[in-house]
């Protein structure tokens, strides 16, 4: 099958006088695993039932294959579409419901029995066709939903919050199987969802969406370490944001300074003014903890030490996250956990390590 | 289902005397009529078994006629109940038009004026002198049989009972999930198709419950076709077997039988189709079917058809108005004169009949309102042996018609005295009002477990965890929460306690005793009671309109004071 690629050019689109998607532009690679996020609200949703033809921009376009598809009725538009609630239809069987789109088409009856029971196959629910939806377990519904829309081979894939419906030991098994089958059939797919882990675990890229505008694209990886605003910073993962005070630039570098942590020498965020207020960013796990009687020489060296308090602790298992507060600072703090280690209490005074090379400005 | 509350709650001594005071009644006053005049219509003279009693009504030609003109005029009259509310369903749910208010406000109102009375006014205006009929001669030279024999029943029932329809298959159009059409759409199905395949088949449930209701009601009905003069159908036959041969006369009782017999056969076959298929798909944050602006010649189209219906629906309303004020009214399109002379006699004459219906309605909606409660509250929140039955029993009396149960409570009490005097029960209005109560038992009782339902147990095990007792819980919690659900049960109960006419008929031994519904029906037999009849009866729509206004404002501030406790963000 041929993987095509999916465009957006400056979708505007309000409904009333509420803007829900602002000039968003996306470019979404043939048989790429793309995942929008973000929270209830920013138009993730939206965009996607633009692409399904559900809703109609204002201005822009959507392109599938580089054709212009704005002017397209739904049922025209071949873009497969599994929803939220996978609205599978009670009144017909599972059969029926997978069988729905190619009877649509006028497949003749031969080829529609194969392509419905391989499609079945595939989802591993071919004993179960004559049941109903409503006798099916969440994790079943998810997989005929599936099955009905991979069956017509539309040449894009829209998913809809797809796993918020399941509990989570099946989530991240439906994950694996979404994404193995993705990868099978080179399906362009378009995934929404507000779970960062979700998007980080199975997209190749990623666009980040709040409040209609389009924050940031890029692999998960790349959006994880540099984010490129707070908002994404904070989307995306736990960061720790420090206000910073701009001393002087110089080589490329910007110094600067934080109150009551030290002054620093780091690259300038990536669209920077050279004026406005900054922040200094790092990851939890960005912070060594140490406890307050460790002598200088037992340290790590390319760590920047501060004194701290600890406020609070959630033991998560892999890892203990501790608040501490640093003078005005309240940093969140990932400590690898190990059998016998006892963990900080809070109230105890510890020493925080700063793993300078992990350091990054961002505009405030 | 969840049974909170306490170890044994179902032996607690409270709830045990709850329930059997409850069987007690219903057991009483109407399993034990009812059951009455099913073993009548198979006992022989000498006490034994026979079904010979039915083959004597197959073997008279005017019983089988009845019959089937029965059988006619309920399937027509579903028929054209459906022609009107189907259209008129689908316009409110898919398209985006200021007719919806319209259609919701046309969907109660011929509810809110009993068949019978309206059956009056539609012969003024659609008889075959009537005004329409007139104007047709005047200017076009032909007449229309619209109000006919037969037809005239199913003309008069259909415009009365088609909100049935209107309103279950409303109800289940909005429940239908828009991502059911998206998902149809998105596989490439659209217009009729979409219709047949996806939406139709998924509000199926909803047409079939009004459908079989209105079969239901029109089978049963024994007003309209009295007042219309069609005696040969099966109601008017066995009110007149009873009335005119007697008591012991056995047709009346197969009759009895054979209107129950069908009644549950159509709730039957509703719900055996239903069964399995709760199609509502609406799911929390989902929301409903798109709505569609319509074309400016499809606006046109909708609305004409729109205020046509309107206009049909609210013609008995219009022609009892008139007809109350009019002076003469006869072979002419309008009154020749008017008066207020009507009212005066009515006022005169009748205040005894206004105060009869409020007695019997109050009192029978205050038992249906306690007996609801009681039942609710041993099903959903105790562990009672056998406490469905209740709800089953109490339901069952919706198949069971007024004029069965009124021969059931002659038959049974015949004979039986007050305690301490010679006054024979059934020639008191206790009677009355003890049908009224076990025939509207199943609204009350139906808003009650819905009130209940939508109360979270966690608010009385809160109250529990507090200190209360059950019965304390239940009065400082429970009871004041469903308190609109209550209300609205009782204003239902009381409105259409206040309409009926079939087991009054039969009931009522002295004038002094008559309700209003029995004084509308009085008046209508004779020409001249028409103009107070008719006055009469815009008292009674006043009444019972005032009552529906009342009910929809409780419910809907109730349910606006419940809802921020269940809305989360």
């Amino acid at each position: 099958m041929k993987k095509v690629s999916v465009q957006c050019r400056n979708v505007r689109l309000a409904y009333g006088s509420t803007p829900v998607l602002k000039d968003v532009s996306l470019d979404i690679q043939p048989g790429e695993f793309f995942a929008l996020l973000g929270p209830s609200g920013s138009g993730k949703s939206t965009l996607l039932r633009l692409v399904a033809g559900f809703n109609r921009q204002q201005h822009g376009q959507v392109l599938v294959d580089g054709r212009d598809i704005g002017g397209l009725p739904p049922w025209q538009r071949n873009v497969g579409m599994v929803f939220q609630n996978y609205a599978l239809w009670p009144h017909m069987t599972v059969w029926d419901n997978v069988a729905f789109g190619l009877v649509e088409r006028k497949v003749a009856k031969p080829t529609l029995q194969t392509r419905v029971a391989a499609a079945l196959d595939l989802v591993g629910l071919g004993a179960l066709a004559q049941r109903r939806p409503s006798q099916l377990s969440g994790g079943q519904q998810q997989r005929v939903a599936l099955a009905r829309t991979i069956v017509i081979e539309p040449q894009v894939l829209l998913l809809d919050e797809p796993l918020s419906n399941l509990d989570k030991t099946l989530r991240v098994q439906m994950r694996q199987e979404l994404l193995a089958m993705q990868r099978r059939l080179g399906l362009t797919t378009i995934f929404v969802t507000h779970d960062q882990e979700e998007a980080m675990t199975t997209a190749d890229r990623m666009a980040v969406l709040d409040h209609g505008v389009v924050q940031q694209v890029g692999t998960p990886t790349a959006l994880y370490d540099t984010p490129a605003n707070t908002f994404v910073a904070g989307f995306v993962g736990t960061m720790n944001m420090l206000p910073a005070q701009r001393l002087a630039a110089a080589a490329g570098l910007l110094r600067c300074s934080v109150d009551g942590v030290g002054d620093f020498e780091l690259p300038p965020p990536a669209q920077d003014s050279g004026a406005g207020a900054l922040l200094l960013s790092f990851r939890p796990h960005a912070l060594q903890v140490a406890a307050a009687d460790i002598e200088a020489s037992q340290r790590s060296p390319q760590c920047l030490w501060l004194r701290g308090l600890v406020e609070a602790s959630e033991f998560l298992g892999e890892v203990t996250r501790y608040r501490v507060r640093v003078g005005p600072h309240a940093l969140a703090v990932d400590h690898p956990h190990r059998a016998g280690h006892p963990l900080h209490a809070p109230g105890s005074s510890v020493q925080l390590g700063l793993d300078l090379a992990q350091l990054r400005l961002l505009n405030a | 289902m969840r049974t909170p509350l306490g170890e044994h709650p179902g032996t607690s001594p409270g709830a045990l005397a709850a329930g059997a005071l409850v069987l007690a009644f219903l057991l009483l006053f109407f399993v034990l009529p009812v059951g009455r005049v099913f073993i009548t219509a198979f006992l022989d003279s000498d006490g034994s078994f026979t079904l010979g009693h039915f083959s004597a009504f197959f073997n008279q030609g005017l019983m089988r006629e009845a019959f089937f003109n029965s059988l006619y005029v309920a399937v027509m009259a579903a028929v054209f109940a459906a022609l009107i509310a189907v259209p008129l369903a689908y316009f409110t749910v898919r398209f985006e038009f200021r007719g919806a208010l319209l259609i919701q406000t046309l969907g109660v109102l011929p509810l809110i004026m009993p068949p019978f009375v309206g059956a009056v006014a539609l012969q003024l205006i659609f008889g075959r002198s009537g005004s329409i009929n007139l104007l047709l001669q005047q200017h076009l030279g032909f007449s229309l049989p619209i109000m006919e024999g037969l037809n005239g029943v199913v003309f008069v029932e259909a415009i009365h009972y088609f909100p049935f329809i209107l309103m279950n298959l409303t109800v289940a159009l909005r429940n239908i999930d828009g991502a059911m059409e998206e998902a149809a759409q998105n596989l490439g199905c659209t217009g009729w198709r979409l219709f047949w395949r996806v939406v139709f088949p998924l509000a199926a449930p909803g047409f079939v419950a009004g459908a079989s209701l209105v079969f239901v009601k029109v089978f049963d009905d024994l007003g309209t076709p009295l007042v219309m003069g069609q005696t040969n159908l099966l109601a008017p036959q066995a009110y007149l077997r009873i009335t005119q041969v007697g008591l012991e006369d056995p047709l009346g009782y197969v009759i009895s039988v054979i209107m129950i017999a069908f009644s549950i056969g159509a709730m039957a076959l509703s719900a055996l189709s239903l069964k399995g298929r709760d199609y509502s798909t609406l799911q929390k944050g989902g929301g409903s079917l798109q709505r569609r602006r319509l074309s400016a010649w499809a606006g046109v189209a909708a609305y004409g058809w729109i205020v046509a219906v309107l206009l049909l629906t609210l013609s008995p309303h219009i022609g009892v108005l008139l007809l109350s004020f009019a002076k003469v009214w006869s072979f002419s399109p309008l009154p020749d004169a008017y008066t207020l002379a009507h009212y005066a006699t009515v006022f005169a004459d009748s205040s005894g009949m206004v105060k009869n219906t409020l007695l019997y309605c109050g009192l029978a909606a205050g038992l249906d309102v306690v007996l609801g409660v009681s039942i609710a509250y041993l099903m959903l929140r105790t562990r009672l042996p056998a406490r469905q039955w209740l709800d089953w029993i109490a339901t069952a009396s919706l198949a069971v018609p007024g004029i069965v149960l009124a021969i059931g409570y002659l038959r049974v009490f015949k004979g039986v005295t007050l305690p301490g005097t010679d006054v024979l029960l059934t020639s008191t209005w206790v009677m009355i009002m003890l049908a009224y109560a076990v025939r509207r038992l199943p609204y009350a009782l139906r808003s009650c477990v819905a009130a209940l339902q939508q109360l979270h147990v966690n608010l009385e095990e809160a109250a529990h965890s507090l200190g209360a007792t059950r019965l304390r819980t239940v009065r400082r919690v429970v009871l004041p929460l469903m308190g609109g659900g209550i209300l609205a049960g009782f204003v239902t109960s009381f409105i259409t306690a206040a309409v009926e006419l079939s087991a009054t008929i039969l009931l009522v031994s002295a004038d002094s005793q008559a309700p209003m519904s029995y004084g509308i029906y009085l008046y209508m037999q004779s020409i001249a009671g028409r103009g107070p009849g008719a006055a009469l009866g815009v008292l009674a729509i006043g009444v019972v309109a005032l009552g529906t206004w009342l009910s929809h404002r409780v419910v809907d501030r109730s349910a606006r004071m419940t809802q921020p406790m269940k809305a989360s963000p």
